[in-house]
C-alpha cells in the first residue's frame, strides 16, 4: 500500500522534471476556425523561415506549435501573425514538455502562480450603484409610459433615497395607479407614502430583483472581460468572479499593463440599421453603393449593405436573454427602455416585412501606438444578425430564426454592447518575468539548503533511523509535488514554495517524536521490538493532535487568504497530510521490513 | 547514541516560571505599548497604494532618484533599496483623483532620467477599500484561528489546558507583532501568513507537552501537578529542541536564500518560533497549573484511550 501510494505520488511528480517548451498558440476569433489546413499552413510557413518545429498539436480549436527557443518563438509569432490575418490571435506560450504518454495518463506539471511566471493580476470591481441607478432610471421611464397608457394622472415621478416616488393629486388616482403598477411590475415593492394632502406611492426594488441586477451586472462584465481577454491573445488567462461584485483577471506573461487595461476597458456598442435592399449586391462587391448606404462585413462571412441612418443605438437595450418561442425554437428576447421603445415602434411600423440588421461595434487594439504612447484603437464593425421585421415592435421584442448557439451568442453580444455597470480596477499586481524566474531560483535555493542541513542532522543524530526518516522526508516532498500537480486548481506560488520548505522542517517532527519515544522506551529497559512498538503507538496521538491543529490554522488561512497566501495554505495542508502518512506509515513499514520479527539486540537510533 | 540533551533527572522548569512569566507579561505589555504608540508599519496590502520595484543597471544613489520624484502625483513617495543596491522600491500612497498608472508612469520616467536602461520589475496597486478589507479579514483570521484551536483543545484535552494554550498563542502573536512594531518592519499579507503559521507551530509544541502531561498525570498517581508538569517538560525537551532546530534551519534558509519577497514571512516565523517554543513550555503549562489542573481533569478523556494503551500504563 505504502509503495503504491508513493509510486502514484512519484508518477504525478515526474512531469515537473521535463520543464517547458517555448510555444506559439493560435486561436481563432470572429467566426474563423483553426483546422488541419491552418496547421499545415503554419507548419509550412515556419519551415520556409527555417524555424524547426518540435511538435505541433491541434486541440480544442487551438493550435499549439512548440519551437526550440525564445528567439525562434518570437520570430514564429511574427511570421504566423503576419500571414494568418486578423481572424486569428497568435500568442506566446510556455507549454509543459511532458511526454505524450504521460500526459495521456493525466500527468501534468504544477501550475505556477503569477509571482513565479510573471504577469499581471487585476482585481476589478463592478460599480453596482451605477447598475442599480440605471435600472431605476429605466423603471421610472416605464412607470411614466405605463401610467400615461392607462390614463392615470400623476403629478411627478422621481427617484429618492429609497427608490422611486410617484406623486398624485388625489387618493383615487393613487389607488388605481398602485393597483395597476403592482400588476405590471412584480419585481418592485409598492407602499403608500402619502403625507397628509401629498399623495405619493413609493416603489422599492425587491431583494430578489436587486440580487438579480447585481448578478446580471457581474455576469455581463465577466463575459465581456473574458471576450476582451481573448482578444489580448494571452495564453491561459484567468477570469473569475470573487464574491458578489469583484472579478479577478490574471494574465500570465503580460507585461504591458497599460495596454491590457485599455483593452479591458474598451467599449463595445450596438446599433440597429435597416438593410438597404434596393442596392445592387454586385455593385456592393466593388464598393459602389448609394450615398445613404454602406457596405458592412457579416460576422459569419460575406457582406451586407445597410442604410447609414441609425434606427436605434444599444444604450436603449436594458436586457437581452436567449429564450424559446411557443414552438420551442430559439430566439433572443430584447428589452428596451421606454424611450427606445417609442423610437423603435415608430421606425418599425413603417418597415414591416423589411430586413433589419444588428451592427456590433467594437474597439480593438490595433497593435500600434499613438504619438503619446497610448494604444491606438481600431474600430471594428460587424453585422451580427439580419432579421425581418414581422410586426410593429415595441419595448419588448424577439429576434427569431437563429440556432440555439446563435441565440446565446447574440444575447451575450447585445448585453456586452450595453454594459450596464462600469468596472474599476481596485487591485493590480505586475510581476516581471525576470523577477518570477528569480523567485523560483530563490525558493529552490532555500529548499536545497534547508533540506540538506535537515537531512544531514537526522543522519548524524539518529543514524540508521535517521536514514529512514530521510527517505520518508524525500518521499514526502515528492508526494507534495505530486499532489500539487494532480489537483487541477492548485497553483504553486512563492509563499507556496516557502510552505514546502517549512513542511520539510516540520515534517521531521513526526519522526523525532517517534524516535525520541523509542529511545525513552529503550532507556526504560524495554526490548527492541517492544520499544519500536511503543514508540510508534504512543507518539501517534501526539502527532495526530499536533498536525490537526496546524491543519486547522492552514484551513483558516486558506479561507481568508487571497492569491499567493492561498497558495501557501494549500501546500501547507498537503504537506501536513503527506507528512503524517510518510512519517508514520511510511517509516513504520521500512522499520518493519528491516527489523520486523527478528531478534535484535541494539538499534541504530 | 548521539544526544543533544541527556537529562537523567527531572529539571524543575517551573521553578523559573514566575520570573519568566513576569518577563512574558513585560514583553506583552511592551509590545502593546509599542503598537499603541508607534503603531505597525502596515504594508501595501493593508493600507492600499502603489509599489513600483525596479532594477537599475548599476547601483544608484537613492537621493539622486528622490530628487527626480518631484511631480505632484508622487508627493510623499518612499524610496528604498530592496534586496540589492541596484533594486529600488518606490512606495506611493493613494491620491484622490490620481490613477495609479499615472503614478507608475511618472516614477518610471523619473527613473529613466537617472538610468535609461532601468527595468520595471514589479508593480502592485491595492485600492484603499481592498486594503481595509484585507486588514479586517486578517484580524478575523487570527481570531477565528484562536477560537477554533480553543474549541479543539477543549474537546481533545480539557478547558484549562485549552485556555493555557490559547493564552500562549495570543502571547506569541502579540510579541511577534510587538517586534514588528518596535523595529517598524513592514507588515504585509505574507507576514500575516507567517503569523498564522506561528500560531500553528507554537500550538504544535504546546500539544506535544500537554499530551505528555496528560499521560503522566495518569502514570504518576502520587505526584503533585507541578512535578508532573516538570517531568513532562523534561521528557519532551530533547524533541522540542530538535524540532525547533530543524524548523529554524529551514526558516533561516528561507530568510537568507528565499529572496526579498518572502523576507517578511521568514522574519515573522523566525521570531515566532523562538517565542512560541518557550511560551508553550512556560506560558501554557504555567497557566494550566495556576488554573488548578489536576489528575481528575484528565480522567474522562482518558478512559477511551486506556484500553488501547493498556500495556504502556504498567511500567
Amino acid at each position: 500500500m505504502v509503495v503504491l501510494v508513493i509510486a502514484i505520488g512519484c508518477f504525478y511528480a515526474v512531469p515537473n522534471l521535463f520543464g517547458e517548451d517555448h510555444a506559439v498558440q493560435v486561436v481563432a476569433t470572429r467566426g474563423a476556425e483553426v483546422t488541419a489546413s491552418t496547421q499545415a499552413r503554419v507548419n509550412e510557413l515556419l519551415a520556409s523561415k527555417g524555424i524547426a518545429v518540435k511538435r505541433s498539436e491541434l486541440e480544442k480549436g487551438q493550435l499549439l506549435v512548440r519551437v526550440q527557443n525564445a528567439d525562434q518563438q518570437l520570430l514564429a509569432k511574427e511570421v504566423i501573425a503576419e500571414n494568418l490575418g486578423d481572424k486569428f490571435t497568435v500568442a506566446l506560450n510556455l507549454a509543459p514538455a511532458t511526454p505524450k504518454w504521460l500526459e495521456s495518463m493525466g500527468g501534468s506539471p504544477m501550475k505556477l502562480g503569477l509571482d513565479l511566471r510573471g504577469g499581471v493580476h487585476f482585481l476589478m470591481e463592478v460599480d453596482m450603484g451605477e447598475a442599480i441607478r440605471k435600472m431605476e432610471e429605466a423603471k421610472i421611464a416605464d412607470f411614466r409610459a405605463q401610467l400615461r397608457e392607462e390614463k392615470i394622472r400623476y403629478a411627478g415621478i422621481r427617484s429618492n433615497a429609497n427608490g422611486i416616488e410617484v406623486k398624485f393629486r388625489d387618493a383615487e388616482s393613487l389607488a388605481s395607479a398602485e393597483r395597476f403598477l403592482k400588476s405590471r411590475s412584480n419585481d418592485m415593492v409598492f407602499s403608500d407614502a402619502s403625507r397628509g394632502e401629498d399623495f405619493a406611492l413609493q416603489a422599492v426594488m425587491s431583494e430578489t430583483y436587486l440580487k438579480q441586477i447585481k448578478e446580471e451586472a457581474l455576469q455581463q462584465n465577466i463575459t465581456t472581460i473574458r471576450n476582451r481577454v481573448n482578444e489580448l491573445g494571452v495564453a491561459e488567462p484567468v477570469v473569475q468572479r470573487q464574491g458578489a461584485e469583484r472579478i479577478i483577471v490574471e494574465l500570465p506573461g503580460v507585461q504591458d499593463t497599460a495596454r491590457a487595461k485599455e483593452i479591458l476597458g474598451a467599449t463595445a456598442s450596438i446599433e440597429f440599421h435597416m438593410v438597404d435592399d434596393k442596392a445592387d449586391p454586385n455593385a456592393a462587391q466593388s464598393g459602389r453603393v448609394s450615398a445613404g448606404s454602406e457596405v458592412y462585413q457579416r460576422r459569419e462571412g460575406g457582406t451586407v449593405i445597410l442604410k447609414k441612418e441609425v434606427m436605434l443605438t444599444g444604450d436603449h437595450i436594458t436586457g437581452a436573454q436567449p429564450s424559446f418561442d411557443q414552438y420551442s425554437r430559439p430566439q433572443v428576447s430584447i428589452n428596451l427602455d421606454a424611450k427606445g421603445g417609442t423610437i423603435f415602434s415608430n421606425v418599425t411600423k413603417d418597415n414591416i416585412g423589411k430586413p433589419m440588421a444588428t451592427l456590433f461595434i467594437e474597439y480593438k487594439d490595433s497593435g500600434e501606438r499613438n504619438a503619446d504612447g497610448s494604444v491606438k484603437m481600431q474600430k471594428i464593425q460587424e453585422v451580427i444578425s439580419v432579421a425581418t421585421i414581422q410586426a410593429r415592435l415595441g419595448r419588448n421584442f424577439v429576434i427569431t430564426g437563429l440556432s440555439h448557439g446563435e441565440a446565446q451568442n447574440l444575447a451575450l453580444l447585445l448585453r456586452a454592447g450595453a454594459l450596464i455597470a462600469p468596472v474599476s480596477i481596485v487591485e493590480e499586481r505586475t510581476i516581471g518575468p525576470s523577477l518570477g524566474a528569480e523567485n523560483i531560483e530563490n525558493g529552490v535555493q532555500a529548499m536545497i539548503w534547508g533540506m540538506a542541513v535537515v537531512l544531514l542532522f537526522m543522519l548524524v543524530y539518529y543514524r540508521g533511523f535517521g536514514l529512514i526518516a530521510n527517505i520518508a522526508l524525500t518521499a514526502n516532498l515528492v508526494m507534495v509535488v505530486g499532489v500539487m500537480s494532480m489537483i487541477p486548481g492548485a497553483v504553486l506560488t512563492l509563499p507556496g514554495i516557502a510552505g514546502m520548505v517549512l513542511t520539510v522542517g516540520m515534517a521531521v517532527d513526526g519522526n523525532v517524536l517517534i524516535y525520541e519515544r523509542i529511545r525513552e522506551e529503550l532507556r526504560a529497559g524495554r526490548s527492541v521490538q517492544q520499544a519500536i512498538h511503543e514508540g510508534y503507538g504512543n507518539a501517534f496521538s501526539t502527532i495526530a493532535d499536533a498536525n490537526i491543529t496546524t491543519f486547522l490554522t492552514a484551513l483558516i488561512l486558506f479561507a481568508v487568504g487571497t492569491g499567493a497566501v492561498k497558495g501557501f495554505a494549500v501546500t501547507l495542508m498537503i504537506g501536513i497530510a503527506t507528512s503524517m502518512f510518510t512519517a508514520i506509515v511510511g517509516t513504520r513499514s521500512i522499520v518493519n521490513a528491516i527489523w520486523g520479527g527478528k531478534r535484535v539486540k541494539t538499534l541504530s537510533i | 547514541m548521539l544526544e543533544i540533551l541527556s537529562l537523567k533527572n527531572t529539571v524543575n522548569f517551573l521553578r523559573h516560571a514566575l520570573p519568566i512569566s513576569i518577563m512574558s507579561a513585560v514583553l506583552v505589555l511592551g509590545s502593546l505599548v509599542s503598537m499603541a504608540t508607534k503603531g505597525i508599519n502596515w504594508g501595501l496590502d493593508f493600507t492600499g497604494g502603489t509599489v513600483v520595484e525596479m532594477e537599475f543597471t548599476q547601483p544608484v544613489d537613492l537621493n539622486v532618484l528622490r530628487v527626480q520624484l518631484t511631480t505632484p502625483e508622487l508627493d510623499g513617495a518612499v524610496v528604498q533599496n530592496f534586496g540589492s543596491s541596484r533594486d529600488v522600491l518606490v512606495r506611493l500612497s493613494v491620491k484622490e483623483g490620481v490613477k495609479s498608472d499615472v503614478q507608475v508612469k511618472s516614477v518610471m520616467e523619473a527613473a529613466q532620467k537617472v538610468d535609461p536602461q532601468v527595468q520595471q520589475k514589479r508593480v502592485e496597486f491595492v485600492g484603499p477599500q481592498v486594503g481595509k478589507e484585507l486588514a479586517e479579514q486578517g484580524g478575523l483570521a487570527v481570531l477565528v484561528a484562536l477560537i477554533c484551536i480553543m474549541i479543539y483543545v477543549s474537546f481533545r484535552f480539557e478547558w484549562r489546558l485549552a485556555f493555557g494554550s490559547v493564552a500562549a498563542l495570543a502571547h506569541d502573536v502579540i510579541v511577534t507583532l510587538g517586534v514588528f512594531s518596535v523595529f517598524q518592519l513592514e507588515f504585509d499579507l505574507t507576514v500575516l501568513a507567517g503569523l498564522l503559521t506561528v500560531v500553528g507551530y507554537s500550538l504544535n509544541d504546546t500539544i506535544v507537552v500537554f499530551d505528555r502531561i496528560r499521560e503522566n498525570f495518569l502514570k504518576m498517581r502520587k505526584s503533585d501537578p507541578e512535578e508532573v508538569v516538570n517531568v513532562s517538560i523534561t521528557q519532551t525537551m530533547s524533541r522540542t529542541i530538535i524540532t525547533t532546530g530543524t524548523t529554524l534551519v529551514v526558516v533561516i534558509a528561507l530568510f537568507l536564500k528565499g529572496g526579498t519577497m518572502i523576507h517578511g514571512f521568514a522574519t515573522a516565523l523566525l521570531m515566532g518560533i523562538f517565542v512560541g517554543t518557550y511560551s508553550s513550555i512556560y506560558v501554557a503549562s504555567f497557566l494550566a497549573i495556576k488554573l488548578g489542573i489536576n489528575r481528575e481533569h484528565m480522567m474522562p478523556v482518558e478512559i477511551e484511550k486506556e484500553g488501547a494503551d493498556q500495556p504502556a500504563m504498567m511500567p
